[in-house]
């Protein structure tokens, strides 16, 4: 087993597969709200995100199993996704707002405490190394169901790699 | 004695499918379960069910079993609830079930129809000291957290990255428990790659071709060993890993015992995971007034298991003499169109390839 391998096979991405892909950089610099960015490259038996998505940017599965594709041009970026994904496997991710050399993640959280808007956080990559410190812009609960999206400021350069944030005991 | 149209053993997702399509075409139900409260391993499941939006994806588990409970508030008077309340034997001779309410008060039912719903048993495995109180199946852990709101320990050692082991260790750490690792003896987790993701992002590391070689302590659990496994046995140095919890998720396995009582043709299916009956399309067995429904039938999903419950709560019916002919295929259609839906692709292969061993179009009369 590689070390990609070993990495990948046990919940790890390691590089870009169907199911999780990027979106096209041109139209992610200038889309406001951000684009869709998810990580489901495994064929499950699933398809909420496709079924809720309200502008069909998730193009609608033929077959359960079927890993998401993203028509990005649709995406207006509201994290509906984001927010009834099982997985926790979909992201928005803004590279219009925040502040010079920053960008906005959306993501989900179901830990206590809640993040509060305002407060500083501590940003987790895939391996839940604490990378940098960000900034949560706004925490909604779409579904009312306890899963909220947290909006959070992290340096741009890190967007690839941030995924989780955690709440710092003061 | 009691009597009963038709008797549902087992209030899980499948039982309560079962007594709710049995009652809603015109039986009288006794539904028994042994819990203190119906609805099987559902209650347990805080997390977001997969599948499609039809079969509720989306939804918490316990949420899909509120939805159950309220469908059967409405037919409470064609449904006798009995919990607390275990099925001790099955009595072949004269088709009599004895019972147990609490631990003193025995009864009997003579029923007309049995659905046999008693869900799975957790599989535990061989290690020096996996006796020491603080070793757990997921199950009562889960049980423990999740419906009486105790945490465990502080600090758990994950045995297992099957589905169940990875959603639990998550759930672990919502529940404000550490989790020092999963251990998985297989080179890749056996659960959906997502529900790793998840865990793996609040830092929890999935260790691939490790197993656990002992556990430590003298009264109570203090810690564990595990070591990487290769193709001739363990290898390289044993690794001490301090945990209060060592937690087993390395599968489930059908409660069978009440279908081997009543004589129904058992086979070994490792693709479901144990000794399960043979059954016909609408899950009957090989006896001919019992039918079977969800993990008892073979170790699937709650959503499959609520399917089944509704085949067999239905064919249970027809052969009361309840359901016309025109409405029990269209009914029996719909429901195995669902089924088809749920096993098709790579994840319900496995599924697919058992349910061939021990099906049958119909049981020769
Ligand atoms: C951690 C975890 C996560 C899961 N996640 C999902 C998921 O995301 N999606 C999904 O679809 N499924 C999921 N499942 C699987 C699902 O919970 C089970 O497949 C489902 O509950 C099976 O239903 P059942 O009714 O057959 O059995 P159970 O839910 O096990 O119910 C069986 C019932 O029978 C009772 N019983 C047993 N013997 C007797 C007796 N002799 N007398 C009286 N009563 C008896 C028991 O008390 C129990 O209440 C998950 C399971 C676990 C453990
Ligand atoms: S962010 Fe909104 S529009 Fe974009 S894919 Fe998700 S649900 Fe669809
Ligand atoms: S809802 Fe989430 S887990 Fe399910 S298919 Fe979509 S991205 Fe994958």
């Amino acid at each position: 087993m590689t070390d990609k391998e070993r990495l990948f096979n046990s919940g790890i991405l390691v590089e870009s597969r169907p199911g999780a892909e990027e979106p096209p950089l041109s139209l992610w610099e200038t889309k406001k709200n951000g684009l869709v960015v998810i990580e489901c490259p495994q064929r499950i038996p699933c398809n909420p995100c496709a079924s809720s998505c309200p502008t069909g940017a998730i193009i609608p599965f033929d077959d359960i199993n079927d890993t998401p594709r993203i028509d990005y041009e649709k995406c207006i970026g509201c994290a509906k996704c984001v927010a009834i994904c099982p997985g926790l496997a979909c992201f928005v991710i803004d590279l219009t707002a925040g502040g010079e050399g920053k960008a906005v993640i959306k993501l989900p959280h179901e830990m206590l405490p809640r993040p509060e808007k305002g407060e500083e956080v501590s940003c987790l990559n895939r391996q839940g190394e604490a990378v940098a410190a960000g900034t949560v812009v706004a925490v909604t609960e779409p579904l009312k169901d306890r899963t909220v999206v947290v909006h959070v400021e992290v340096p741009r350069a890190l967007m690839r790699d941030i995924r989780a944030v955690k709440v710092v005991k003061k | 004695m009691k009597t009963t149209e038709v008797l549902v053993i087992g209030g899980g997702p499948a039982g309560l499918s079962a007594a709710l399509e049995a009652a809603s075409r015109g039986s009288q139900v006794t539904l028994v379960d042994s819990d203190l409260q119906l609805g099987g391993q559902l209650i347990k499941q805080t997390h977001k069910f997969f599948g499609s939006e039809d079969e509720r994806a989306g939804t918490r588990g316990y949420k899909i079993g509120e939805l159950l409970f309220k469908e059967l508030e409405g037919l409470k008077d064609c449904i006798d609830v009995h919990v607390n309340t275990t099925v001790l034997g099955y009595y072949k001779e004269d088709g009599v079930v004895s019972l147990s309410r609490g631990e003193e008060d025995y009864f009997r039912i003579k029923p007309e129809r049995i659905v046999m719903s008693t869900g799975a048993m957790e599989r535990l495995i061989p290690f020096p000291k996996n006796d020491l109180p603080g070793v757990y199946g997921a199950g009562a852990v889960q049980t423990l957290m999740n419906v009486y709101g105790v945490t465990p320990g502080k600090r758990v050692l994950m045995i297992g990255a099957g589905n169940i082991g990875l959603i639990v260790s998550y759930q672990l750490m919502q529940a404000g428990v550490d989790v020092a690792a999963v251990v998985e003896f297989m080179p890749k987790i056996g659960g959906y790659w997502v529900h790793a993701a998840k865990i793996r992002r609040l830092g929890v590391p999935i260790l691939l071709r490790h197993t656990i070689v002992e556990a430590l302590g003298e009264d109570v659990v203090s810690g564990a060993v595990i070591q990487a496994v290769g193709d001739k046995g363990l290898e390289g140095d044993p690794v001490r890993i301090d945990c209060d919890i060592i937690c087993l998720a390395v599968g489930l396995t059908p409660t069978a015992e009440l279908l081997w009582q009543a004589g129904c043709d058992m086979q070994f299916v490792p693709e479901l995971c144990g000794y399960v009956p043979r059954r016909d399309a609408h899950m009957r067995t090989s006896q001919s007034h019992i039918w079977v429904a969800g993990d008892a039938a073979g170790i699937e999903e709650a959503s499959s298991a609520m399917v089944e419950g509704r085949l067999a709560g239905l064919g249970a019916a027809r052969s009361l003499g309840h359901v016309k002919d025109s409405d029990y295929d269209a009914g029996l259609a719909s429901y195995w169109q669902r089924l088809s839906h749920l096993r098709a692709g790579e994840v319900g292969e496995k599924i697919r390839s058992g349910l061939e061993k021990c099906s049958c179009d119909a049981w020769e009369v």
